[in-house]
C-alpha cells in the first residue's frame, strides 16, 4: 500500500517538475544575462586572438609575406639543432634558461620579501587606517610609468650614481661597481621591486583569515615566534603564496621590456625574442614562441596548482 | 599532575585610561574548581588571559605554587588555556593539534604521536584522531581542545567560556564531565562564565566579578544565600532587592509569601505577570517604591489560592529570611 503510495508520490513530483521546467529556465536567464558581458570579454579579447595566435603560428612566412598554410617550420626552426648541439645549449634553450632562471629569483626573493611584509601588515600593524596607509606605500612603484621608472634606476645604480658614489666616498670600494645597472643584478632588482606587490596582496589576503586565537595558541603551547610562523602562519597562508607566486611568475615569464631596459638591452629573454621578431614582421615564428612560452607557463601553473585548492579559496 | 595553589595580588590591567582589571586580590586553593562569573565587560576574561599570560599585568603579581609568574611567558607557567573558539589549528588532525606543544619541543615524532593518543583517550576522541578540525562537530572539537590543552600536564587548566558554543543539553552534559575531569586530574581549573547556573553547578569557588573588581568570592551557596551587595544578589538570581528604611535587603523569591489583600503584610504588590516553570510557578509584582518583586510558589500552594494578574496582594516573609545587604 505505502510503496504504491510512494510510487504515486514520485509520478506526482516527476509530472511537477516537467510542468516548473519553463519556469526554470526563465528563471535562469537572469543570471545567464548577467554572465553575458563577461564571456563576450573574454571571448573577444582572449580566446579569439589566442586562436589567431595559435592559427598564426602554423602558418608559412618570407621576408615580406605571411603564407596562410599549415606548417610546423616555426616551431622547427625554433629547435633547430637543439639536439645536435647537446650538450651545449642552443639559442632558445639558452633564452629558456636564462627566462627561467630571472623567474625563480625574482620569484625566491618577491616571496621572501613579500611574506614579510605581508607578515608585518596583517600581525603587527594594529589600525586598519595604518594597513591602508601602507598599502599605498606599498604602490607607489606603480605611481609612474614604467619608462620613467626603469630610468629612474640609472641615477639610483649607474656608474655614477648614488648608490657607486656614496660607497666610494665611504671608502667601501675604489672604483664604482659595474654591475649595478645593465646586468642580471639589475634586472631582478627592478622585476623585485615592481612585483613582489603582487605576492603581498593575497598572501596578506590569507593571513587576515587566520584566526589570532591560533596565534595565542601556539604561543600557550610554547611556540617561538619562528615556530609559530612556520607550522601555523606558513601553511595557513599558503594559498596566498600559491596564488602570488603564479602572478609573478607569469608575469616575469613574459616581461621584456624590464629586461629590455635593465639590461642594457643585452639580456635574452623570451618575451625579447617575441618583440624582436614581430619588430622584424616575422609573425608566425612570434606566434610559435608565445605558444610555447603560454605552455611552458600552464605546465608551471599546474605543477603550482597541485600544492593547494585555490577554487576552495576563493 | 600536581596541583598548585593561584594567588592574585593587587594585580591591574589598564589600558589607556580604561581599568579591566583593578588591583584584584585571590586566592584560589590547589585542586580548586574556580568559576569566574559577572557580566560582559566585568574584566572575567581579562584575569584569565592575564594569568594565562596572553596579556602583560600593570601592576600586581600572579603566583602559582610557590612561582611568580608575573613575567613568565604562557608556556612557563604551568597553565594550559583552552580558547572559547577553541583555537584549533585547522590544518592539522585532532593527533597533530593535541601533539602540537610537544612537537615544538622537540619530542621525537612516535613518542608525541604515543602521549595525543592517550589524552585524546582521557576525552574518548581516539576514533577521530586523524580528522580535520572542520570535520568534528562543536562537542568533539571542544574535546580536541581540551586534550590540546591537557598535554602539557598544567597545573591550572583556564577554560574561557569552554561551554558557551554548544547547545543547552550538550552544555549540562560537558559540565558535569569538565568537573569530573577536574576531580580525576586533581588540578585547578579557572573557568570563566557569565552564567551563573554554570559557577553554582560547577564551582568550589565563585569569583564574581563587576567593573574590574572582584564582588564577592566564597563557594556557590555562601555567594547564593548570602550575597553582600545588591549586585550580587541581583545577579546570582532567585533573590528579591528590596530597600527599607535600615538599607537594602535580599529575600529569597522562594521564601516570599503572597496573602490576600488585607492580610498581613510588609509590602503590598499587584501582580503583573505569572509563569508557569514546570516544578514552581514564578509571580511578577510590582509594588510602589520598589523595582519588581519575585515570588515562587510549588503548584500546591498556587492552587490553593489561584491568583490573577491585576490582582493586589500583600507581600510578606520571615524576619530570618531577612538578608542585608552591604549599601
Amino acid at each position: 500500500m505505502s510503496a504504491v503510495a510512494d510510487r504515486h508520490v514520485v509520478a506526482d513530483a516527476e509530472a511537477k517538475s516537467a510542468s516548473a521546467k519553463p519556469s526554470l529556465f526563465s528563471r535562469a536567464l537572469p543570471a545567464w544575462a548577467q554572465a553575458l558581458p563577461l564571456a563576450l570579454v573574454f571571448l573577444v579579447f582572449f580566446l579569439v586572438p589566442l586562436a589567431l595566435t595559435v592559427m598564426v603560428s602554423f602558418w608559412d612566412y618570407t621576408e615580406y609575406s605571411l603564407v596562410p598554410a599549415f606548417t610546423l617550420r616555426s616551431y622547427v626552426e625554433m629547435f633547430e639543432g637543439c639536439y645536435d648541439k647537446l650538450p651545449d645549449l642552443c639559442v632558445t634553450l639558452k633564452t629558456y634558461l636564462s627566462t627561467l632562471k630571472f623567474c625563480i629569483s625574482v620569484w625566491l626573493i618577491s616571496l621572501g620579501v613579500g611574506f614579510f611584509i605581508a607578515y608585518f601588515l596583517a600581525f603587527h600593524v594594529r589600525t586598519t587606517t595604518m594597513q591602508v596607509a601602507l598599502f599605498l606605500v606599498c604602490t607607489v612603484p606603480f605611481w609612474t610609468s614604467n619608462v620613467i621608472r626603469t630610468i629612474s634606476w640609472i641615477p639610483l645604480l649607474g656608474r655614477n650614481g648614488l648608490v657607486n658614489s656614496t660607497l666610494v666616498k665611504a671608502g667601501i670600494i675604489n672604483t664604482p661597481i659595474e654591475w649595478l645597472i645593465f646586468s642580471d643584478f639589475s634586472v631582478i632588482v627592478a622585476l623585485v621591486h615592481l612585483y613582489t606587490l603582487f605576492m603581498i596582496v593575497p598572501i596578506f589576503n590569507s593571513m587576515m583569515r587566520i584566526d589570532r586565537a591560533l596565534l595565542e595558541a601556539a604561543r600557550d603551547s610554547g611556540a617561538s615566534g619562528w615556530q609559530t610562523i612556520w607550522n601555523v602562519v606558513i601553511p595557513l597562508s599558503k594559498p596566498g603564496i600559491v596564488i602570488g607566486s603564479i602572478f609573478v611568475i607569469t608575469i616575469v615569464m613574459g616581461d621584456f621590456v624590464t629586461v629590455g631596459v635593465m639590461g642594457g638591452q643585452q639580456i635574452a629573454s623570451v618575451g625579447k625574442v617575441i618583440n624582436t621578431q614581430m619588430g622584424a614582421l616575422q609573425f608566425p615564428p612570434a606566434a610559435a614562441n608565445s605558444v610555447i612560452l603560454l605552455v611552458a607557463v600552464l605546465f608551471i601553473i599546474a605543477a603550482l596548482t597541485k600544492l593547494v585548492d585555490i577554487r576552495k579559496e576563493l | 599532575m600536581s596541583g598548585s595553589s593561584l594567588e592574585l595580588a593587587a594585580l591591574t590591567k589598564a589600558y589607556g585610561s580604561t581599568v579591566a582589571v583593578d588591583a584584584i586580590d585571590l586566592k584560589v586553593p590547589a585542586n580548586t574548581y574556580c568559576c569566574l562569573l559577572g557580566p560582559s565587560g566585568c574584566g572575567k576574561t581579562s584575569t584569565l588571559r592575564l594569568v594565562a599570560g596572553h596579556e602583560t599585568a600593570t601592576a600586581g603579581d600572579i603566583i602559582i605554587g610557590p612561582t611568580n609568574v608575573t613575567e613568565l611567558p604562557p608556556a612557563q607557567r604551568g597553565t594550559a588555556m583552552m580558547f572559547q573558539s577553541y583555537a584549533l589549528f585547522p590544518h592539522l588532525t585532532s593527533a597533530d593539534n593535541v601533539a602540537f606543544s610537544l612537537k615544538v619541543r622537540g619530542v621525537p615524532k612516535a613518542e608525541r604521536r604515543a602521549s595525543a593518543m592517550d589524552m585524546l583517550g582521557l576525552v574518548h576522541m581516539e576514533p577521530y584522531a586523524e580528522r580535520l578540525p572542520a570535520q568534528l562537530s562543536g562537542g568533539q572539537q571542544q574535546r580536541v581542545a581540551l586534550a590540546r590543552a591537557l598535554i602539557t600536564r598544567p597545573q591550572i587548566l583556564l577554560l574561557d567560556e569552554p561551554l558557551s558554543a554548544l547547545d543547552p543539553f550538550l552544555r549540562i552534559k560537558v559540565r558535569a564531565e569538565l568537573k569530573r575531569l577536574q576531580k580525576e586530574l586533581g588540578i585547578s581549573f579557572l573557568h570563566v562564565t557569565h552564567s551563573q547556573d554554570e559557577a553554582m553547578a560547577l564551582a568550589d569557588l565563585v569569583v564574581l566579578m563587576n567593573g574590574g573588581r572582584i564582588e564577592q568570592a566564597g563557594t556557590p551557596r555562601e555567594v547564593f544565600n548570602a550575597p553582600r551587595t545588591a549586585f550580587v544578589a541581583q545577579f546570582m538570581g532567585g533573590h528579591n532587592v528590596i530597600a527599607t528604611g535600615s538599607g537594602p535587603i535580599a529575600v529569597r523569591a522562594d521564601r516570599v509569601k503572597l496573602r490576600r489583600a488585607g492580610e498581613p503584610g510588609r509590602l503590598s504588590g499587584t501582580v503583573r505577570g505569572i509563569e508557569y516553570q514546570g516544578t514552581h510557578l514564578q509571580v511578577t509584582l510590582a509594588s510602589p517604591d520598589q523595582s519588581d518583586l519575585t515570588a515562587l510558589m510549588n503548584e500546591a500552594e498556587f492552587d490553593a489560592v489561584p491568583l490573577k494578574p491585576g490582582e493586589t496582594l500583600a507581600v510578606d516573609w520571615s524576619e530570618q529570611d531577612i538578608h542585608r545587604l552591604n549599601a
